[in-house]
């Protein structure tokens, strides 16, 4: 019984098969690259065409990069360094880096004032793009403006704090009578503002520029990728308001309002921003004495603005036409009137709807701002094609001056529109 | 808010607008410095160095006409205006002068209402070709392929050149400067046109420049000269008189370097006049004696200034050409001063 019981058995396990390696198509690297990249004869090929593809475009463009002449005074230069082997003229960059970034008439030794209204911008611009920072922060935003006008154009200090007082002589009015009445509080607002700034500006004594702490900089004297970034800054942040106040004219019951709203948008929608700028540089130069003009970037910034705010509003209307009916019934049946039912309900639904069409606009405006380059302002891509192209040592360097500019602006679109995807993220609020 | 200020502004400029006066002269003087209108960029002519001062031969127009105005040759604010806006800049009162290596046309002196006071530039139209093309006349150029700007009186002139001389050619048009360089490099086209300044300067850049010809025929005229707007003619003399006083300079043999000493006066009295150590030319511009001395130390006179900007010892390598001085086969030839 024994016997046959042992002998039926055929084989017994006396341990566990000791673990092998899986096959080495189904492991690591190869499994990757199997699943991956050579799943079918198709994709292989596809796979194979694109490598050689990046391996043209990086056998070429790493050996310019790498071969780069950082240290030459001019393009001939260069080329005797280089001794017809493949390589970039950096040079350039590292010769004319300020001009590319300042411009050309920037006072050399003042570059430190634009770099620190830069370097105060994020400060200034964090609580507001960031709202989990304390609130506190907002004090310094306000005031942040005005600063970094005294710090890139300098002059006397008097202007910018006559500036900051009609502002706050606004907010004060407004704040006060705003409660009670809204059109009261904001004409109000209006007429304080202008009140401290004519009485301010009396005050002002004549020639306080001259003797100035900070050297006076004309606008003219600006340029470079400071002022990309100054057109940029200041129209986004400025036609975001002016939007959504045509959004919601452009909504409004009242005839008269609506139909300006609705006439401005479809005008300004309708025409090039380059004829607009045209306009700003070239014809209201006409309509003023050749003394007293204003100032070109004003007109320039007033013309992006009207530009951006056309298309912001035609964005937020999107926005304010997706939220339901129905909420805007709510507002009504708590007894809100038209001002909170839009600040508390419709517009932060509304709002939250529109930004990635904001942001794009923003992105599509900060790339816009190049176009100035036409008006003959030197902006960064101005500066390319103008004075460094042109200049004797330099005529001829393509690619190096114009890589550095591509590099700059995606740095800077790149990250707004990583912003905008934190922003809706954290936004999220519904259970998708 | 800021569209409030943009109109009060408006407002309060539109009531200043009765006030401006059209004696530029005065203007000038008065505000200490003169506007002048010169290119946003274009090699040897106007272009801001590393510093970011201006230096070129049309800057140097500029510069000579501020050190005869105001007695300072740094005295200038240079207004930089596109082929678009030029005009208009000149037109609105933006600008004093423009020194813009301007084509002087029958239209913009007459249509457009401006002045050209002269001529400090005469430019016209050639063809560059690869040497191993082997062309050494552009009536060889028998169906080649030509890298042209579009829109331009270049255009025009080429398609006359072909058809007097009964002989064929294939357009690639092209839209800037820049771009025809590119193009012509890699082989797009056989011949590069425009003018031959322009030329010269776009070979000086090339890896080889001597693997290119400019070829000698010279198929159109290219004018190039300061202007002014129409009407103020006082305004006119001054320019006019201060880039003659630099040609009559290089004609009398003053240059920057004997100025100080022929400026206590000489033998010549047409030296003396120019110098403003006798005569009375400066009064009747309603200017100092010494303009034509101050305009010829801002940068020295004709022949240095184009030696020193555009000459064959710069990269950009022009030779003087028509440039030169009547007594040596030019046309540059400056009137009496008397």
């Amino acid at each position: 019984m024994t016997d046959q019981t042992t002998n039926s058995i055929a084989f017994v396990a006396d341990g566990n098969i000791p673990q092998s390696p899986p096959p080495a198509r189904e492991t690591g690297v190869v499994k990757w690259m199997r699943e991956n990249l050579f799943s079918s004869w198709a994709n292989s090929l596809l796979t194979i065409v694109a490598g050689l593809v990046i391996y043209m475009v990086l056998s070429g463009a790493l050996p310019w990069m790498w071969n780069g002449v950082w240290t030459t005074s001019s393009l001939s230069e260069c080329r005797e360094v280089l001794a017809g082997e493949v390589g970039g003229c950096f040079s350039v960059l590292s010769e004319r880096w300020n001009q590319l970034l300042f411009g050309f008439q920037y006072p050399q030794d003042q570059y430190w004032r634009p770099t620190l209204a830069f370097v105060l911008l994020f400060i200034a611009g964090a609580p507001v793009l960031f709202f989990d920072l304390p609130r506190k922060m907002l004090a310094f935003t306000a005031v942040y403006p005005f600063l970094a006008f005294y710090l890139i154009w300098g002059g006397t200090i008097m202007a910018p704090i006559v500036a900051f007082l009609g502002m706050g002589a606004a907010a004060f009015v407004f704040q006060t009578y705003g409660k009670g009445s809204f059109a009261l509080g904001f004409f109000g607002a209006i007429v304080a503002a202008f009140a401290v700034w004519i009485i301010g500006g009396a005050l002002i004594p004549e020639g306080a520029s001259e003797t100035a702490m900070l050297q006076a900089v004309p606008s003219r004297d600006l340029g470079g990728f400071m002022l990309n970034l100054m057109l940029g800054v200041t129209c986004v942040s400025l036609s975001v308001p002016l939007g959504i106040a045509l959004a919601l004219g452009r909504q409004s019951d009242m005839p008269l309002i609506k139909w300006i709203c609705i006439i401005f948008i479809e005008f300004v929608r309708g025409v090039p921003l380059i004829t607009l700028l045209f306009v700003a540089s070239v014809m209201l130069s006409y309509f003023f004495p050749p003394d007293s003009t204003v100032d070109l970037f004003l007109r320039v910034v007033i013309m992006i603005t009207m530009f951006s705010a056309a298309y912001i509003a035609e964005v937020i209307r999107g926005g304010l036409a997706a939220l339901p009916k129905g909420q805007y019934e709510a507002a009504d049946s708590l007894g809100l009137d038209y001002p909170q039912a839009m600040r508390l309900i419709i517009l932060p639904q509304a709002l939250k709807i529109s930004i990635p069409g904001i942001v794009n606009v923003a992105v599509g405006l900060f790339k816009d701002t190049t176009l100035v380059s036409v008006i003959s302002m030197f902006d960064l891509v101005g500066m390319i094609r103008g004075p460094i192209l042109a200049s004797t040592e330099w005529a001829g360097v393509y690619w190096e001056l114009l890589g550095a500019a591509a590099i700059l602006f995606f740095i800077v679109c790149y990250g707004i529109s990583q912003y905008s995807q934190w922003l809706e993220r954290r936004l999220a609020t519904d259970h998708r | 808010m800021k569209k409030s200020v943009f109109f009060g502004a408006m407002t309060v400029a539109g009531l200043a607008a009765g006030a401006a006066a059209a004696a530029t002269l005065d203007d000038v003087k008065s505000r200490g410095k003169l506007n002048c209108g010169v290119s946003t960029g274009l090699a040897g002519f106007s272009a801001p160095d590393a510093n970011g001062e201006w230096t070129g031969f049309d800057v140097a127009v500029c510069r000579a006409v501020a050190a005869a105005v105001l007695g300072d040759g740094n005295a200038v604010e240079f207004i930089p205006t596109t082929a678009k806006t030029r005009f208009t800049a000149l037109a609105s009162g933006e600008i004093d002068m423009l020194a813009r290596n301007t084509t002087w046309t029958f239209s913009r002196d007459v249509d457009l209402k401006f002045d050209f006071v002269g001529v400090n530039y005469y430019d016209g139209q050639g063809f560059m070709v690869p040497k191993e093309l082997g062309v050494s006349s552009a009536k060889e150029l028998d169906g080649a392929t030509v890298c042209i700007q579009t829109g331009t009186t270049t255009e025009l002139n080429l398609a006359d050149f072909f058809r007097t001389n009964n002989i064929s050619y294939e357009p690639v048009p092209i839209e800037t400067n820049a771009e025809a360089q590119q193009q012509y490099l890699a082989g797009s086209c056989d011949v590069y046109t425009t003018d031959a300044s322009g030329l010269a300067a776009t070979r000086a850049t090339f890896d080889a420049p001597d693997a290119h010809v400019v070829l000698p025929e010279i198929i159109s005229k290219e004018p190039l000269g300061p202007l002014v707007r129409h009407g103020d003619n006082g305004w006119g003399d001054v320019v006019r008189w201060t880039m003659q006083a630099l040609v009559a300079a290089e004609e009398l043999g003053v240059t920057s370097a004997n100025l100080a000493e022929m400026s206590g006066g000489t033998n010549n009295p047409e030296i003396n006049r120019l110098l403003g150590s006798e005569g009375t030319l400066g009064e009747m511009l309603g200017l100092d004696a010494d303009f034509g001395a101050k305009a010829i130390a801002a940068g020295g006179n004709y022949g240095e200034l184009f030696a020193k900007n555009i000459g064959e010892d710069t990269p950009i390598g022009l030779a003087r050409g028509l440039n030169a001085l009547w007594t040596e086969g030019g046309l540059q030839y400056a009137p009496p001063f008397r």
